[in-house]
């Protein structure tokens, strides 16, 4: 017997729309309103700013480690900004644009990488998970909960994030396996930014492209140039939709680059070149979408003010939050505290009653290595 | 028979509370593998799917890591998922799933979340099976906070239980013991009923020991009590756990502050197991009391040696009446 080919169909696609020099595909050019794209810029911007904002407040000990997003702006945005607030958002900890633009506070935030348990709780209205450390264990909850949106008949969609690194977890390739069979309407984004804090994407998989991996679960995939925004925003758009209309799950492979550190306590000059961070920097996605929005006279003029106050008005109410108190590590383990939990929180009351009161803010505090990383002081 | 009372095993016990939490709360579904069809391997889920159709029993693909954390999401979103692990020894599979995530939920997003979720699993020996077919692991998940752990002994609590745990707002974690599916049938009440979480049970009242114990023990500190009736005039009591974590600290204390002496009983090795923690509580709420130091009869500190040998590993009532001697005697 011969040996036939059984899938001569499998494509992988590269979508890009608007070039690093600003070239525009036209045909391909997305639908988006004045206002749309103004708001998309302003929260690109906000991500940027801010986290260069965080990257000086962990220099100062004001917060903890954090891992940077700049670089990523427009493959978190242009993902994020096709979703309406009813949708699931399903984090992993480098997508603090999108978080924000979901509606996690920034004060919120800077609590999170603070070491305050109260960063990670999402308003009553917010179909938002919070930050997930481990890498890739967050794909299966959002498979699940798209399963719930399923089994309810809600019309959602759940768009989960993870980086290149994760990839490689189990979890993300059991993810995509039960979202093939199951059909449930969840998008799956990559943000390929080609380094797991040292190791490069080569060292990650043999594969060619990220994108490919879906073709094995019976889900589409499709790569797109991560620092266009309007490619990101298309393919996203397209998976959405067909999420949403009950066609099932998509795999987004966004390629970027991380253009700053693994996080505050990484020092990449050990693993990789200026020359390949500043090729990257030629590619940056802000630039390369403000020189758009001008050529479509659309004024983007004071953003940086604008979200430069807004940054600042958060930083300083962040501030004022106060150390926090140490009996709410009891609040929330279960529904109602076992006796022997009260007991210990007791232990905890009877221990604070005649100490001081903690005193503000967590300055002087040394930074906490996550994941694999050293503290560094450069 | 009493008038409203069916005679069950373990396993139609369980599967009635599974068919009746589900006719109760559309919310409850069931996930794992070979659940479905087949109705599970020990035959727990059978015929639900025929009764609730294949989006409420599912049959998932053979993956623990996917079908705790699928189930996780679900619970995020409101449903509650009772996930079926085929045998304990897989669970390591799902355990970082249990342990980074559902166990945390409710703490990381402070009480915006939590994960009404149980996750069912056989465990144990004394069925002649290979190995991670036989081990005990309750230890591992009763360490974490966040979490509650149930092994229930007989048909009747098994039923009660799961429901109960079904209803529990927080995760649990049930274990079945294999040795007790198809042993002795109890007389289960065909109305649905629960018991609390967090509650021991006398199993046996006495007046000059303590026997702990909990599962397929349970049985053999049954064995060892009367024997110990009829040959030394002992009059042992023994505390069914049922509950793992949290743990019954007032009933231990309660018992040994009658009793005087103790005894633990668990298939899981020794060392950093419950017997640890729950000498350390009788040792907290009881101390005076003590006469002698609490003995514990458990597996040995080995990896599972094989069912040709497992005899020699798992509990029996001659080690149970030897140690309760030895402790009597103290």
């Amino acid at each position: 017997m011969p040996r036939t080919i059984l899938e001569p169909r499998i494509k992988i696609e590269h979508l890009s729309i608007l070039d690093a020099d600003g070239n525009l595909d036209v045909a391909l050019e997305p639908t988006l309103t004045p206002e749309e794209l103004r708001q998309l810029y302003r929260a690109m911007v906000l991500g940027r700013r801010l986290d260069e904002r965080m990257v000086r407040l962990q220099r100062q000990g004001r917060i903890g480690t954090f891992a940077p997003i700049k670089g990523q702006e427009a493959a978190q945005m242009g993902s994020a900004f096709t979703l309406r607030p009813t949708d699931w958002m399903v984090p992993s900890f480098r997508e603090t644009a999108a978080m924000i633009w979901r509606g996690w506070s920034i004060e919120k935030m800077l609590l999170f990488f603070s070491g305050h348990l109260e960063g990670g709780q999402p308003g009553p209205e917010q179909h938002d998970l919070p930050v997930c450390i481990p890498v890739g264990t967050q794909m299966p909850h959002a498979v699940g909960l798209a399963y719930a949106v399923q089994y309810r008949g809600d019309d959602s969609v759940v768009m989960a994030y993870c980086g290149d690194g994760a990839t490689s977890e189990g979890d993300f390739h059991e993810a995509l396996n039960f979202a093939g069979v199951w059909h449930v309407p969840v998008v799956f984004v990559v943000q390929n930014n080609q380094w797991a804090i040292s190791v490069p994407l080569k060292k990650q998989t043999n594969s060619a492209t990220i994108a490919q991996k879906a073709l094995a679960y019976g889900v589409p995939g499709i790569q797109v140039d991560g620092n266009d925004v309007l490619a990101v925003y298309a393919a996203s758009h397209e998976a959405v939709d067909r999420a949403r209309a009950g066609d099932g799950p998509t795999l987004i492979e966004a390629v970027t680059y991380r253009l700053g550190v693994h996080t505050t306590a990484d020092d990449p000059t050990k693993y990789r070149s200026d020359e390949e961070v500043k090729a990257w920097e030629r590619k940056d996605p802000l630039t390369r979408f403000k020189a758009y929005l001008e050529k479509r006279n659309l004024a983007v003029a004071g953003v940086e003010a604008d979200v430069d106050a807004e940054i600042a008005a958060a930083v300083a109410r962040f501030e004022a939050v106060g150390a926090p108190d140490p009996l709410g590590m009891f609040a929330h383990p279960y529904a109602a505290p076992p006796a022997a939990l009260e007991a210990q929180r007791d232990e905890v009351a009877e221990r604070l009653r005649g100490q001081a009161p903690p005193r503000s803010g967590g300055e002087g505090e040394a930074p906490v290595p996550m994941r694999g990383q050293r503290i560094t002081r450069r | 028979m009493a008038a409203g009372m069916t005679k069950l095993n373990m396993v139609k016990a369980l599967n009635l509370a599974l068919q009746q939490e589900m006719e109760r709360d559309p919310d409850v579904l069931v996930l794992g593998e070979d659940v479905g069809v087949d109705g599970g391997v020990f035959r727990v889920t059978d015929d639900l799917q025929r009764q609730f159709g294949s989006r409420r029993v599912i049959d998932s693909p053979l993956a623990e890591a996917a079908i705790v954390g699928t189930a996780v999401g679900m619970s995020l979103y409101g449903l509650k998922p009772v996930c079926e692990i085929q045998f304990s020894g897989f669970a390591f599979q799902c355990f970082h799933q249990i342990e980074n995530h559902a166990a945390r939920y409710r703490q990381r997003s402070q009480g915006r979340f939590n994960c009404q979720m149980v996750v069912r699993m056989p465990y144990g020996g004394g069925v002649r099976a290979l190995e991670h077919h036989s081990e005990s692991e309750e230890q591992f998940y009763a360490h974490i906070p966040g979490l509650k752990m149930v092994i229930p002994s007989g048909p009747r609590a098994a039923r009660a239980l799961l429901a109960a745990a079904i209803r529990d707002p927080d995760p649990v974690i049930f274990f079945e013991a294999k040795a007790l599916y198809h042993a002795a049938k109890e007389e289960v009440p065909d109305a649905p009923e629960l018991m609390p979480l967090g509650q021991a049970r006398i199993d046996r009242e006495g007046r000059d020991l303590t026997i702990v114990a909990y599962g397929a023990m349970l049985r053999v500190a049954r064995e060892a009590a009367e024997t110990l009736a009829a040959e030394d005039g002992v009059e042992t009591e023994i505390m069914d756990l049922l509950t793992i974590a949290p743990i019954d600290r007032t009933a231990l204390a309660a018992s040994v502050a009658k009793t005087g002496r103790a005894l633990v009983v668990h298939e899981a090795p020794r060392s950093f197991g419950p017997g640890a923690e729950i000498a350390a509580s009788i040792m907290e709420g009881a101390f005076l009391s003590l006469e002698a130091p609490v003995h514990r009869v458990t597996a040995y500190d080995v990896p599972f040696p094989g069912f040709a040998r497992e005899k020699a590993n798992v509990p029996d009532a001659a080690r149970v009446i030897a140690a309760a001697r030895e402790t009597l005697a103290y």
